[in-house]
């Protein structure tokens, strides 16, 4: 009997098995993605009232001088920031670039960190 | 083969293509307009309006809505027939699907008309 050979069984859940950075970062990618579905709508009403008339842009402007308002704004731009440098990635691994174990893993975390230090730019920007 | 009548194009190739292709278009139009925003940090109502009704502007704005609509159905549509499937949502899983996919039709059906409202009334 060759024991040592039979298939493992792995449970993948979230309380049993250890996501590796990259597949965070996988999902994040299509969370974001669902999450801006819903962020298109909240930037498209910003835009309609600032683009509807001078009293729309002000009601915007007023809007926007919320903390809240702006959180949501911050978080929305931040998912879109993320989704989009993830998405670059993603295209460039299309195209064979980089698609080595070592360099996916190295552009992941670089997505990564830029994505923060562009959400923290975006957020210095709306405050 | 189980053919999937729901999926944009009725070809995971071609699907994959119109993803890729209008997330590029969608890059390149964010970058636009953020630069927009960057290059006047005293924005005013005039300026906004001049900008988005500038006919490149209007033509761009244009594919983006198209854009959008194909790539977040595209998207929207993997991750519903990733999930919602009969190992988590039971015997009545295609009911729930084509709920969620009702329901993603029809926000994109009004962002698309809201849309194209708003930049063609400029």
């Amino acid at each position: 009997m060759r024991e040592k050979e039979r298939p493992v069984f792995i449970s993948v859940s979230p309380f049993t098995f250890s996501f590796p950075f990259t597949a965070l970062a996988s999902i994040a990618h299509r969370i974001t993605g669902v999450l801006l579905f819903l962020g298109i709508g909240y930037l498209l009403w910003l835009l309609s009232l600032a683009l509807e008339s001078e009293a729309g842009f002000a009601q915007a402007a007023a809007i926007l001088a919320a903390p809240f308002a702006k959180i949501v704004l911050w978080v929305v731009l931040s998912m879109l920031i993320y989704h989009i440098l993830a998405g670059v990635k993603h295209l460039l691994l299309d195209f064979h670039i980089g698609d080595t174990f070592e360099a996916a893993t190295a552009a992941t975390y670089a997505v990564v960190g830029l994505s923060v230090v562009l959400a923290l730019i975006t957020g210095a920007w709306i405050w | 083969m189980v053919t999937n009548v729901t999926s944009l194009t009725r070809s995971g190739l071609s699907d994959f293509v119109l993803q890729r292709v209008s997330a590029v278009l969608l890059t390149l139009y964010t970058l636009c307009v953020v630069g927009f925003f960057l290059v006047n940090p005293d924005m005013d109502h005039a300026t906004l309006k001049a900008y988005f009704a500038s006919t490149p502007m209007l033509l761009f704005s244009t594919l983006m809505v198209l854009s959008t609509a194909a790539h977040a159905w595209i998207g929207m549509w993997t991750v519903g027939t990733d999930y919602i499937r009969e190992h988590y949502f039971g015997r009545h899983h295609t009911f729930f699907r084509l709920v969620y996919q009702g329901g993603c039709l029809f926000i994109l059906f009004v962002y698309v008309v809201w849309a194209l409202q708003l930049f063609w009334s400029l």
